[in-house]
């Protein structure tokens, strides 16, 4: 069986944000790095899916500058056989279908029975990419996957719908399937897994010769959203807060009366 | 302009995002048809054209199926925006409509500024506008962004379509939501956990905040993903909906996904290290603290009240 599990790297959400010099995007200066967080119950799946298999090879694929292949190593230490970095200084600026034509171009001689990605990323947050490789390679696809089973060339899936309900869904590979956060725990790499990566392959080759889609859409301009919360900003010391917090719970909600 | 609005239907019922797809149209003064797989019995209130496709001939939600007969109207129509809903139907099937269509497909839509669809980015932190370079576009929108100020009313003039394909993907059956434990959408005041208590033994301090304040308490959905606290005090759209006197968010950021479940609060405190955090948004009170010493000093004062 042959897998492939498609990651981005993300900004962690607690940063600091400041927009670029074109109003186009965050400046990626001053940001800490790390896997988009849907894309690591992604990689566990596809782990454990290859653990299931035995005889499987799992690639992790990565579009982006050469940052990203720190990510891609956290990726190879949780269990991936290899790497594909698709180098694209530019990435952040592509639309989910040249992203989606990108990872398509790659796969489409590979013969992978089972694609994973993260449902969406935390900071472009579209959701498409994965529907539109399996649209690209006439693949099915399902989103949303909080449960995942294979068994007998079947793929057996619950979807995540609104307020807690499910859907049981089954299809055949070859399958993208979409990640939604608590499809499983994902693992953390260990020490020697971490050191046995070091060796594992990891290639980068042009994402633009890939690239074989116009983009249809674009930023036209970035910026901060005006603050519309009229709420009152505590700051100071704690003994000090919990004075004056107890003080507007008593005058505006009945809770402590 | 024209817009072709999807509406949801599931499992016998219309859903609750119908009614902002047709205050969107409203909103950009486009000229709109309606198509729904569902059933005649229930039918939204809408004065306009509806494509109706039999839900009990179609089945449940079914990706190409869908997608072939939305197909089929816009072939008919010829629309220059099909909108959806940004929810679990909305978000699986735009992308499929739009590569079909070869129209730029936008998710999460939260406003409209000079003909161009507005989105978040980063967890809401940052915006921007979108510029569309194809004649035809699809939209997702985000739920609770378009309301209207009053109930749609109207009866829809009916066309009806076949299907005409089956999918890969076979449906099962539904699973429900987990009944029993606490019902937060009872509670009056409630204390939430988020990500940012850390690690599972700081639960505790927040419960017994919840105790103090005589109240229950909730979670967000990492900390429920994480099994530190059960799934029936998730708050959020794929949790519970609560609407307390109080409700304190501790270390929860303010995904749109957690906002959904708790905006109806009558009174909001958030704490959060970080000033920024999407949470301000809705809080009426911000503390910017460290929840792991600001929680238990509040804890002992209300206790000593
Ligand atoms: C389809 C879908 C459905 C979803 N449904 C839900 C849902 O029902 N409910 C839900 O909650 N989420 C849901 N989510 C997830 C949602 O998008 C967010 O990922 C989630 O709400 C984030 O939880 P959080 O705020 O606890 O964590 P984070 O976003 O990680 O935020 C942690 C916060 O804690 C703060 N913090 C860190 N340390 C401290 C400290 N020591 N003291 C004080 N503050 C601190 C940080 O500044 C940060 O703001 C859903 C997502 C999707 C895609």
């Amino acid at each position: 069986m042959k897998i492939l599990v498609c990651i981005k790297q993300v900004p962690d959400m607690e940063s600091k944000f400041k927009v670029n010099s074109e109003n186009t995007w965050y400046d990626s200066g001053d940001l800490a790095w790390r896997m988009n967080e849907y894309d690591e119950y992604a990689v566990e799946q596809a782990v454990q899916l290859k653990e299931q298999q035995g005889d499987a090879d799992l690639t992790v694929l990565c579009i982006g500058p050469d940052r990203v292949k720190e990510t891609m190593k956290k990726a190879l230490a949780m269990g991936c056989d290899r790497g594909a970095h698709l180098q694209d200084d530019e990435s952040h600026k592509r639309e989910p279908l040249e992203i989606a034509s990108i990872i398509a171009e790659y796969a489409r001689d590979k013969e992978f029975d089972v694609v994973f990605t993260g449902m969406q990323s935390q900071d472009r947050g579209s959701g498409q990419v994965g529907v539109l490789l399996g649209e690209i390679l006439d693949m099915s696809c399902v989103t949303t996957v909080i449960e995942f089973g294979f068994e007998a060339g079947e793929i057996k899936v619950k979807r995540e719908l609104e307020g807690g309900v499910k859907a049981k869904v089954k299809t055949t590979t070859p399958a993208v399937l979409t990640c939604q956060l608590g499809l499983n725990t994902p693992r953390y790499p260990t020490l020697p897994n971490i050191m046995k990566a070091k060796k594992k392959e990891l290639l980068s080759s042009p994402a633009a010769d890939l690239l074989k889609v116009d983009s249809r859409q674009n930023t036209q301009t970035m910026y901060f959203p005006e603050k519309k919360g009229v709420g009152l900003v505590l700051e100071g010391e704690i003994a000090d807060l919990t004075d004056e917090l107890i003080k507007i719970l008593k005058e505006k909600t009945g809770v402590l009366a | 302009m024209k817009a072709l609005l999807i509406a949801e239907y599931r499992d016998g019922k219309l859903l609750g995002g119908n009614n902002e797809l047709m205050a969107f149209a409203e909103k950009i003064g486009a000229e709109s048809t309606m198509f729904l797989v569902g059933n005649e019995s229930a039918l939204p209130a809408y004065s306009g054209k509806l494509y109706l496709a039999d839900g009990n001939e179609c089945g449940e939600y079914n990706p190409s199926v869908h997608k072939d007969l939305i197909l089929k109207v816009v072939e008919k129509e010829q629309p220059e925006l099909v909108v959806f809903s940004h929810s679990s139907y909305g978000w699986d099937l735009a992308p499929r409509v739009a590569y079909a269509m070869q129209a730029a497909q936008v998710s999460e839509v939260v406003d409209v500024v000079d003909s161009m669809p507005v989105v978040p980015v980063c967890n809401a932190k940052l915006r921007r506008n979108v510029k569309v370079t194809t004649a035809k576009a699809v939209y997702t929108l985000q739920a609770g962004a378009f309301s209207a100020a009053e109930e749609p009313t109207g009866t829809p003039e009916v066309e009806k379509l076949n299907k005409d394909s089956e999918g890969k993907i076979v449906f099962e059956g539904y699973e429900e939501a987990e009944k029993g434990g606490v019902d937060l959408s009872k509670s009056e005041v409630i204390v939430s956990a988020g990500r940012g208590v850390g690690k599972p033994e700081n639960i505790e301090m927040v419960a017994a905040l919840a105790e103090a304040l005589k109240g229950d308490y909730g979670a967000s959905r990492p900390v429920v993903d994480a099994e530190w606290v059960e799934h029936n005090r998730q708050v959020g759209t794929t949790g519970q909906t609560v609407s307390p006197k109080l409700y304190v968010a501790c270390g929860v950021s303010g995904a749109i996904q957690h906002l959904a479940g708790m905006k109806k609060s009558e009174f909001v405190v958030a704490i959060n290290t970080d000033k920024d955090a999407p949470i301000g948004e809705v809080a009426d009170v911000l503390v910017v603290a460290d929840l792991k010493q600001f929680v238990p000093a509040l804890t002992e004062k209300v206790k000593s009240l």
